[in-house]
């Protein structure tokens, strides 16, 4: 039961990780209808960033500050240099030139950086463990990334709902010849967008580094469930992404702790051996073809589109 | 069709003539790698072509493509693992295997559109490579060691390095005979209707969705025997061969010729495949001159090869 628990925190640790990737994801697909793969790349470039940073000034928060900043710039650079060009063109044209951006960022991050991985310590304060119950320690900077995520979470809401860009943002979803025509300098506000999501899937890279080795390609795997969360949640949907990140979270990581186990209770031992590892990997998977089968626009369709 | 003598004709007589005599000039002068590098190309040529019939003439863009040379290959390598290496075994195995896990993928994502027909299409070969991966026995992670290349009773010889070339041309020529039958029938041109305008294909009556479907089949049992002769040509298979960057390799491959050109997918592996490898010998990056080079590509180059090579035509 306190495994349970233990392995529940960690799937919701996971999932508000995902919606950090799939905030920014889901921005850029549902405002510019542009499909970035090279997403995954300003993660993996926020870890670098970070790891880098942290090691010059000695701070990890620093690190991480400073870390946020450059993935922004790469990512309105990235945006003014390359993929503005790219809105407009159908999605297979999306998908070929981002790739060409993964394949540029990771031989980039290998010349400068080197083949070898970094390591991104902790400070010693982050670096301990609470007690959340009686006798059931947890790690302390695991709660932080649960607690900064629900705070970048607050703070979407706020700057989409409540303020007059996210008015912009909300109405270049919906129409932007519209907005375009209304006098509102819509490229600019792309660029910003684009900025914006990029930062995120930074901050998930650097939230991410304590707990993975930094490696050239992390970002390849987890864009790919950062995708999946998108389209669960239905695109361009912030909402949505955040409770189909949780969801994705949630599944992923108790489907692979509990899985065998479960496994182990209907087929024999080898059996279930064989397909616990193969079956709790392909869970999300499984989910959202489900769920691209029964609805096809997502669980939360962005409204207008 | 007449033949006219375009700079699009005289490249594909000219590729096509290279090709059949390739194997002369290694014997001329041994060198092997040549005839290595160009078995792969022809492969790999395969693949893209069989991608091209659904995502240039169908408008279908699979993003899960690679998982038909995974799952050609893992039939090979498995049934070789546990003794069985007569081709006439393993091969139409293949054939039934990537058939069917194109008929249940297709028959679910061909009811989407757009980026879920991508999505959906990424997720079963995410699956496929899950499946794979988990398969202790035969390797799991770190893939399959094959001993022995497929066995065909004495008529050929797929050890012999030459015998193999030819065998993988046979299969480029059959593919392309097969493409241009099917394009250019009734078929071809329905599964071509529904890509400008499926609504309108139905209004007429075509029940679109069978068609595109056959064609998505047809698409990934190719594929899959191009993953037999992968795995026959690597002697090994490993989940890295249907991981989702190599989908958009293959796409890539599509693109850069041409998409929805016959001969498109041939000349993009070429140039794919010959230009990775003369990159990587000036530089140990030769990707960080590769990626931009894909951007420049899409942006300015629309048509491919193919669309090149025929511009000055049209003016």
């Amino acid at each position: 039961m306190l495994l349970f628990l233990e392995q529940c925190l960690n799937g919701l640790q996971f999932g508000l990780l995902l919606f950090l990737l799939a905030a920014g994801l889901t921005l850029v697909f549902g405002i510019m209808d542009m499909v970035n793969l090279a997403h995954g790349s300003l993660y993996m470039l926020g870890a670098y960033f970070a790891a880098t940073f942290a090691a010059l000034t000695g701070s990890f928060v620093l690190g991480a500050l400073l870390a946020l900043i450059a993935t922004l710039l790469v990512g309105m650079a990235v945006e003014l240099i390359a993929l503005r060009r790219l809105y407009g063109r159908d999605h297979l044209d999306h998908v070929l030139g981002t790739f060409g951006l993964i394949l540029f960022f990771n031989e980039l991050v290998r010349l400068i950086w080197g083949p070898a991985g970094m390591n991104l310590g902790l400070p010693p304060s982050l670096n301990t463990f609470v007690e959340i119950l009686p006798g059931v320690p947890y790690p302390t900077y695991r709660l932080v990334i649960i607690a900064v995520a629900l705070l970048v979470a607050l703070f979407l809401y706020v700057v989409v709902m409540r303020t007059r860009i996210g008015m912009l943002i909300r109405a270049g979803a919906s129409n932007r010849e519209m907005v375009g025509a209304l006098g509102i300098n819509i490229k600019l506000l792309y660029t910003f967008v684009f900025g914006l999501g990029a930062a995120l899937a930074g901050l998930a890279g650097l939230l991410q580094a304590p707990i993975l080795t930094v490696q050239i390609g992390m970002g390849e795997n987890i864009l790919i469930v950062a995708f999946v969360v998108v389209v669960i949640g239905g695109i361009g949907s912030i909402r949505g992404a955040f409770i189909a990140a949780i969801i994705v979270g949630l599944i992923d990581t108790l489907g692979r702790s509990f899985l065998p186990d479960l496994l182990r209770l209907m087929l024999s031992k080898e059996a279930a051996a064989t397909a616990a590892p193969a079956l709790s990997s392909m869970l999300i998977y499984l989910l959202m073809a489900i769920i691209l089968v029964l609805r096809p626009e997502g669980l939360f369709p962005a409204s207008g589109k | 069709m007449n033949v006219s003598l375009d700079w699009r004709n005289i490249a594909v007589i000219v590729v096509l003539a290279v090709l059949v005599a390739l194997p002369l000039y290694v014997a001329v002068t041994g060198d092997r790698f040549m005839l290595t590098l160009f078995t792969r190309i022809i492969i790999l040529a395969l693949a893209a072509m069989s991608l091209n019939l659904i995502l240039g003439y169908g408008g279908m863009m699979s993003l899960g493509h690679a998982a038909y040379l995974g799952i050609g290959g893992y039939a090979v390598g498995i049934l070789a693992h546990d003794g069985i290496t007569s081709g006439f075994v393993q091969w139409p195995i293949v054939i039934a295997v990537s058939a069917l896990f194109a008929l249940v993928v297709g028959s679910m994502c061909l009811r989407t559109r757009g980026v879920y027909f991508i999505m959906l299409t990424l997720a079963f070969a995410q699956m496929a490579y899950y499946i794979v991966a988990g398969l202790a026995r035969y390797g799991g992670d770190d893939g399959l060691t094959i001993y022995k290349r497929s066995q065909f009773a004495g008529l050929i010889d797929l050890s012999n390095k030459v015998q193999f070339y030819y065998l993988c041309l046979a299969f480029l020529f059959g593919g392309l005979y097969l493409s241009r039958r099917l394009i250019n029938s009734r078929f071809g041109m329905v599964i071509q209707g529904s890509r400008s305008n499926d609504r309108r294909m139905q209004a007429i009556g075509f029940p679109t969705f069978r068609y595109r479907l056959a064609g998505f089949v047809i698409a990934g049992t190719m594929c899959g025997l191009a993953g037999a002769l992968l795995a026959n040509h690597t002697e090994f298979v490993s989940p890295a061969m249907m991981y989702w960057t190599r989908s958009v390799d293959l796409m890539v491959m599509v693109i850069l010729g041409g998409m929805g050109s016959l001969f498109g997918p041939l000349f993009g592996a070429i140039a794919l495949l010959v230009f990775e490898e003369a990159l990587s010998q000036v530089t140990e990056y030769w990707q960080i001159i590769l990626g931009p080079l894909l951007l420049l590509v899409v942006l300015f180059a629309r048509g491919g090869i193919a669309g090149l090579l025929t511009s000055g035509r049209h003016g």
